[in-house]
């Protein structure tokens, strides 16, 4: 008798949004099984990798990351075209850093002309990210979405201490918006639940349900988003159905080992490849957890995990 | 949970008048409050609808459904008014459930229109004789009523058992025989069988203040115990509903979820 592998199939099925406009324009979500179990019903849509940019020159990164765009960094808007047009980035997120009031303190009305230079600079979708300090991302988002008005791009990020003037600016503006929750699955619904209440589609939300770096806490996503994932699909919990982002660039290339050079450790080997490495597998894992998106720094790390879509995909 | 709202009833004077002079008003208005309360099949009660059964019975179906998307539970012992309701029954939200065929043979033609009609059926676990007197005599009811399902050509996943639910204030033993049916008919078949009651039965002859507490406190123990789905009323039920959902897993918690 031949062997029939048992399959799952579940009630729900994640949001498709779509993102961006004209020909470059793309989809996230959609799918009805866990991740990459096409072979179980339907993933109609790849998950999408946007690489990041930031307003002002990365100053705080690695400088292994910071040197591959130093020809650029200082540019958000050639940051952003060598992304698009020499890495094959299929999206964009940009981090006004800049607006952070240790880090330069950047008026929003500054912060939003930068969005209109890059998004009439790029064709590909563009994810608008604050500085993620609560209350300066309440000014800058505001003004950033009116920039953006239109474009259908994502803004975000809405967080519990926020949330009501940035879903108000999103909506005025006709813009995704992603609503990051700290690492708690009854949170993360919560907050989903008090932004739809406001009036906005919960078919417009993508869910941050906060990122991790490998060995430092990724379980702890990786299980978020995991039961996210199955109460939107086993529970058809429509408030958990949105899409989910793994915002994974940034934990990554805080942590020790992507900076720790040779010379102290040797047995750690190469620190360029150590630090690659730790940007592919933590953002990898987020795929398989359930994440429809990821934002990414390193364009090594990013071929990597790329080509583990295309291998896990069949 | 799936809570069929009972609150259009001949029984009730209201609507009564308004089933005579065939008023839409009130019968639309409390459709929709059961609805927005998370009913999501509406019973339709019409009594033994002796005379005019059949165009009374087509007459409600028309003005709920004209009123909620939901499909009907047609509640009368009058099979060709049955038959009537489900002829103009809209099938779009849902099929509808008859309330109901027994093991009495006189309601045997209800799984014959059942079948013929393609819709769901109600069996409530009685015989003949009279009042079952236990959870295992219910039993045995069941599994007659399902032999005869099949029989006539209605699929088990289509009918509902229903353990009679009794008056609290004069059957006390009753309701726990009721919980120990509910589990036992759900063994009855794989996947289990599917369950109704008519939940406010249990506080009928009741002090008024104890009736909303008994039927609610009923409703927590028999979803506890696997209950399908209730004829009650949404409103008074909707919050222990979700409630029940959140301790028992099948939701998951978040601090609005009583507004979900």
């Amino acid at each position: 008798m031949p062997f029939t592998p048992p399959k799952e199939s579940y009630n729900g099925k994640i949001f498709e949004l779509a993102l961006g406009s004209g020909e470059k324009a793309l989809a996230i979500g959609g799918e009805n099984v866990l991740s990459f179990h096409g072979f179980e019903g339907s993933t109609p849509r790849k998950p999408v990798i946007a690489m990041e940019v930031q307003d002002i020159a990365p100053a705080d990164w690695p400088q292994t990351v910071q040197d591959v765009y130093k020809d650029v960094s200082g540019d958000p808007v050639a940051w952003a075209l060598h992304c698009q047009d020499k890495l094959g980035a299929e999206a964009i997120a940009l981090r006004l850093t800049g607006t952070h009031p240790d880090k330069g303190d950047i008026s929003a009305e500054q912060a939003a002309a930068t969005v209109k230079k890059v998004l009439e600079a790029i064709k590909v979708p563009l994810i608008i990210l604050g500085s993620n300090h609560a209350e300066k991302d309440t000014a800058v988002l505001v003004k950033a979405a009116e920039a953006a008005k239109g474009s259908n791009c994502v803004i975000g990020k809405a967080q519990e201490a926020n949330y009501k003037t940035i879903a108000a600016a999103a909506m005025a503006n006709d813009l995704k918006l992603i609503a990051m929750s700290e690492l708690d699955i009854n949170l993360s619904k919560q907050l989903n639940i008090l932004i739809t209440q406001m009036g906005f589609d919960r078919e417009k939300l993508i869910t941050d349900p906060m990122c991790s770096a490998l060995s430092y806490g990724l379980e702890y996503t990786y299980s978020v988003m995991e039961r996210i994932k199955l109460a939107a699909l086993a529970q058809n919990d429509p408030v958990l159905q949105p899409p989910m982002l793994a915002d994974a660039g940034m934990y990554v290339w805080k942590v020790k080992e992507t900076q720790a050079p040779e010379a102290g450790l040797p047995e750690w080997g190469s620190l360029a490849e150590r630090g690659i490495a730790w940007e592919a597998v933590t953002a990898s894992s987020f795929l398989v957890s359930g994440a429809d998106m990821l934002i990414m720094r390193h364009p090594a790390a990013v071929e990597a995990v790329k080509k583990f879509i295309a291998e896990m995909e069949v | 949970m799936l809570i069929i709202g009972e609150k259009l009833s001949i029984i009730a004077k209201r609507v009564r008048e308004a089933m005579f002079k065939k008023d839409k008003g009130p019968i639309q208005e409390i459709a929709k409050a059961q609805w927005n309360a998370g009913a999501r099949m509406i019973d339709a009660n019409i009594g033994p609808a002796e005379d005019g059964g059949e165009e009374l019975m087509q007459w409600m179906v028309r003005t709920i459904q004209e009123a909620v998307p939901s499909p009907i539970c047609l509640d009368t012992t009058n099979a060709k008014a049955i038959e009537a309701g489900l002829q103009v029954h809209d099938n779009q939200w849902g099929r509808a459930l008859i309330n109901s065929t027994s093991n009495d043979p006189e309601r045997f033609p209800i799984l014959e229109l059942a079948a013929k009609y393609n819709c769901q059926v109600i069996g409530l676990t009685v015989g003949k004789g009279g009042l079952p007197a236990d959870a295992e005599e219910r039993c045995g009811i069941a599994a007659e009523i399902m032999a005869r399902a099949m029989e006539y050509g209605v699929p088990l996943e289509d009918l509902y058992l229903d353990p009679l639910v009794l008056q609290i204030a004069t059957s006390q033993d009753h309701a726990m025989h009721v919980i120990k049916a509910i589990k036992m008919f759900q063994e009855l078949n794989d996947p289990a069988m599917k369950t109704v009651v008519g939940l406010s039965n249990i506080s009928n002859g009741c002090p008024k203040n104890v009736r909303p507490l008994m039927n609610r406190q009923y409703f927590a123990l028999l979803m506890y115990h696997g209950l399908t789905s209730a004829i009650a009323d949404a409103a008074e039920l909707s919050e222990i509903a979700k409630t029940m959902d959140v301790i028992m897993g099948k939701t998951l918690y978040a601090h609005s979820y009583l507004e979900m």
